[in-house]
């Protein structure tokens, strides 16, 4: 099993409000969480990416943690504060350049020994393009032909020093990128960084069975697990690569607690603290793209339509089906007599382990024995203590089960990760 | 005369490329234990070595108080991710992170992007005083204090002291507010070698640190003087500003150098004068020009620097220390603090607050 930890920042997972809840933004609740990922033996830390602070009615979100600091700047100073975690960035494609990016990737493979990682992604709009030199300028499957073409000419530049240390001209003139010169930075310790893909469309998983050594997804359940997991590995086939090489790991939240029932309730309180009364409405305002700031959060749902593409919300994964998700939510909330708030915590929040540690243990083991997951990424909920109660508590017992290592083994990221070194293409 | 001012020194700790953090741990440490203001790392896009903010941010927390500041290129980049990783270095240095604002100039560097050819340099630092001018309005994006965690209203933050910034520059526009909240410093400071004419245009105008090239202390008093007519003329105050001559150093042997002293051409471009002698020679230049109120201090590249910033370190600085002429010790924590520049306010929150007033 491979453990990942996911920093809590911006989401609505993360409760801010908690007393315990310390900054998203000091470099110590970094160290803090990192240290103690690293302390779990866990495979890497993660860092989510977001280019432009959400936006609702033209307005900055202000309800949720809002603002973090530049991934690989973090985690170039997590390197020198932790041994053998891997370090995780998650970096646009679209609105960075091969040649830069590449060699900060690179850089960063070099300054902690091997333990780099880049999560891949594409999702870009005109609002987020608003605060770069080129827009919103690509749909999504010009996103993802541009992602492929840059993680590829990315490994050109890193294969382009020989391994004993030579430099040799890289030539790359594709349709988005046309690149030639000399790389500054020698092959690094893992050949290439890991390449993490997050993304759920089908170009997402075809590039992602194509290119990536990871991919972070949002399914949480067993059924929904299998079939994902089905469907990517046996896209792999075509590109010449076996199930081993690309791992599924889903972001899933943990919450422990002595007995099942006491978890169970212990959940239940964080689900109320996520969807605070304003959290609600602004959920629903969300789907319904209007402003519903005038209706109660304990009283009844408003009964008028949503305005779909009103550009109402900015900066969020667009809900597919807003008349869908409202018709659902609508049912819910007669059939079961459910105020918004109720509605929005029923429907909107998934924990995905709840239990004791035995409990949480023996699902997460199930997940990867009935091929529903290779990996987890931890989700805690806490900046910067989420991890503790999992670390000291769970950790042990999938250790004593065989199921997660007792030790580090390697020294690189993709020794934790079983994935080899790829080969040199001079 | 003195200026009346206490000197300042910073030291380059590039050189040969290295990829291991430990080499620039040992040289920034060493300049760190000379109670140094920062190091600078140059960088290049198409020079061999690591990516410099990256090295120093790997370096930020096995630090302690020496200031941190990388060469960046703002010709190639997006200013809305230079000033985000600025900042980040900022907080994960707690407050000691700069950054040198730099041009590229070479087709070599415009091939490995493929975006755009080159443009002549007046164009270039124009787009680079766009680039400082941006990010610092996206450091003032966020008040000080736009972090509120109000539970009785559900905020997190106060949006009225989060702002976009709705900069249209020639070369490009950003929207705004940053993502990265406002750094400890408020402002990094910002860097820039002034030795070029529209280089110096722009540091008069959004510097806090400009370097200057001279070969007699009377050069550096008028280049000096310069900066600081420019500056005035944008409205900022000599109090405002470092400005620092830049010398690249060679303390070797001191028997190749029977005659201690400057060099007429460069043979290190872009790092200065040349300086040949020996560490105590090299301690008298500096009180000499220092006392003649030529500059504010001096910005160091040695040519070797495993060897030279040692000598630097524990000669010409323990010298100049013992002449108290160099403090022995960082009284303050942060860069600002270091160079006694005053942390800038938000111009949003005084925009606001004096909106309010009104
Ligand atoms: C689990 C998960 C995590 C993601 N994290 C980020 C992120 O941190 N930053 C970001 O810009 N996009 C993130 N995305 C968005 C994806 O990169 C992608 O652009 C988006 O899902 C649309 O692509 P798709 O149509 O293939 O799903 C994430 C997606 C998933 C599924």
């Amino acid at each position: 099993m491979h453990l990942a930890a996911h920093f809590p920042g911006v989401n609505s997972t993360t409760v801010w409000s908690d007393p315990r809840s310390g900054s998203q933004i000091d470099f110590a609740s970094f160290e803090y969480l990192a240290r103690t990922a690293e302390r779990g033996k866990f495979d890497f830390f993660f860092l989510a990416e977001g280019l432009r602070l959400r936006e609702y009615d033209g307005r900055v979100h202000d309800l949720d943690v809002v603002g973090r600091p530049e991934s690989l700047t973090v985690l170039n100073a997590l390197a020198a504060v932790t041994d053998r975690l891997g370090l995780a960035a998650t970096v646009n494609a679209t609105f960075n350049e091969p040649y830069e990016l590449a060699r900060r990737l690179a850089t960063l493979d070099h300054l902690s020994g091997g333990r780099a990682a880049w999560n891949v992604v594409t999702s870009s709009d005109a609002f987020t393009g608003e605060n770069f030199r080129r827009g919103g300028f690509l749909d999504r499957s010009d996103r993802y032909t541009r992602a492929a073409e840059f993680v590829s000419t990315a490994r050109e530049l890193w294969d382009s020093w020989t391994p004993d240390g030579m430099p040799r001209p890289v030539a790359h003139h594709g349709t988005h990128f046309d690149v030639s010169g000399e790389f500054t930075v020698p092959r690094s310790p893992q050949g290439h960084p890991v390449v993490i893909q997050a993304g759920d469309s089908d170009e997402g998983r075809e590039f992602a069975a194509s290119a990536a050594d990871v991919i972070f997804t949002r399914h949480g359940t067993l059924e929904a697990g299998r079939a994902f997991w089905a469907d990517v590995k046996g896209r792999l086939a075509t590109y010449g690569r076996g199930p081993d090489d690309l791992k599924i790991m889903p972001g899933v939240t943990v919450v422990v607690a002595d007995t099942d029932a006491e978890a169970q309730q212990y959940a239940a309180e964080i689900r109320r603290l996520q969807v605070s009364p304003q959290n609600a409405i602004l959920t629903l305002e969300q789907v319904w793209g209007r402003d519903l700031s005038g209706y109660d959060p304990d009283g009844p749902f408003p009964d008028i339509d949503p305005e779909p593409d009103s550009g109402f919300a900015q900066g969020r994964v667009r809900v597919a089906d807003p008349f869908a998700v409202a018709a659902k939510w609508r049912a819910l909330s007669e059939e079961k007599g459910l105020s918004i708030r109720e509605t929005v915590i029923e429907s909107a929040t998934r924990q995905s382990f709840v239990g004791s540690p035995e409990t949480v243990a023996a699902g997460l083991t199930a997940f990867v024995d009935q091929k529903a997951a290779d990996g987890f990424i931890l989700v805690p909920h806490l900046t910067p203590g989420g991890l503790d109660d999992f670390v000291d508590r769970v950790v042990p017992l999938l250790q004593e089960r065989g199921a997660f290592r007792s030790e580090y083994t390697g020294s690189t990221l993709r020794a934790h990760l079983g994935l080899a070194e790829p080969v040199w293409k001079g | 005369m003195t200026t009346g001012r206490p000197l300042h020194l910073a030291a380059e700790i590039g050189g040969p490329p290295r990829y291991e953090p430990d080499h620039y741990l040992g040289l920034a440490r060493l300049a760190e234990g000379g109670a140094l203001d920062y190091v600078t790392l140059g960088d290049s896009f198409a020079r061999p070595g690591p990516d410099a903010l990256s090295v120093l941010a790997r370096i930020a927390p096995v630090t302690d108080r020496i200031g941190l500041v990388p060469t960046v290129d703002t010709t190639h980049t997006e200013p809305f991710h230079v000033s985000s990783a600025v900042a980040t270095l900022d907080w994960v240095s707690r407050g000691r992170a700069g950054w040198t604002a730099d041009v590229s100039t070479t087709e070599a560097v415009a091939r490995l992007f493929g975006r755009r050819t080159t443009a002549p340099a007046e164009a270039l630092w124009r787009e680079a005083g766009e680039a400082a001018d941006a990010g610092a309005r996206l450091w003032d994006s966020w008040e000080d204090d736009a972090e509120i965690r109000d539970t009785a209203t559900g905020r997190f933050i106060d949006r009225k002291k989060v702002h976009h910034i709705d900069f249209e520059g020639e070369a490009f526009s950003v929207r705004g507010p940053a993502i990265v909240p406002r750094p400890p410093q408020g402002r990094p400071v910002t860097v820039i070698d002034g030795t070029t004419a529209p280089a110096r245009a722009v540091a008069a105008r959004h510097a806090d640190v400009v370097h200057i090239r001279a070969t007699s202390p009377e050069q550096a008093a008028a280049a000096r003087a310069d900066v600081h007519r420019l500056a005035a003329a944008h409205g900022r105050s000599a109090r405002e500003l470092r400005v620092l001559v830049a010398l690249a150093v060679d303390l070797g042997d001191a028997e190749t150098a029977p005659e201690p002293g400057l060099e007429s051409g460069p043979p290190l471009a872009g790092h200065g004068t040349y300086f040949r002698g020996g560490p105590v020679d090299l301690a008298e230049l500096i009180s000499q020009w220092y006392r003649a109120g030529a500059a504010d201090g001096f910005h160091l590249t040695p040519i070797t620097p495993a060897r030279d910033l040692e000598r630097i370190v524990n000669g010409t600085v323990a010298l100049l220390q013992h002449r108290s002429l160099f403090r022995t010790f960082h009284p303050g924590h942060t860069l600002r603090e270091h160079l006694g520049l005053a942390r800038p306010a938000s111009r949003y929150a005084l925009a606001r607050t004096a909106g309010e007033r009104r």
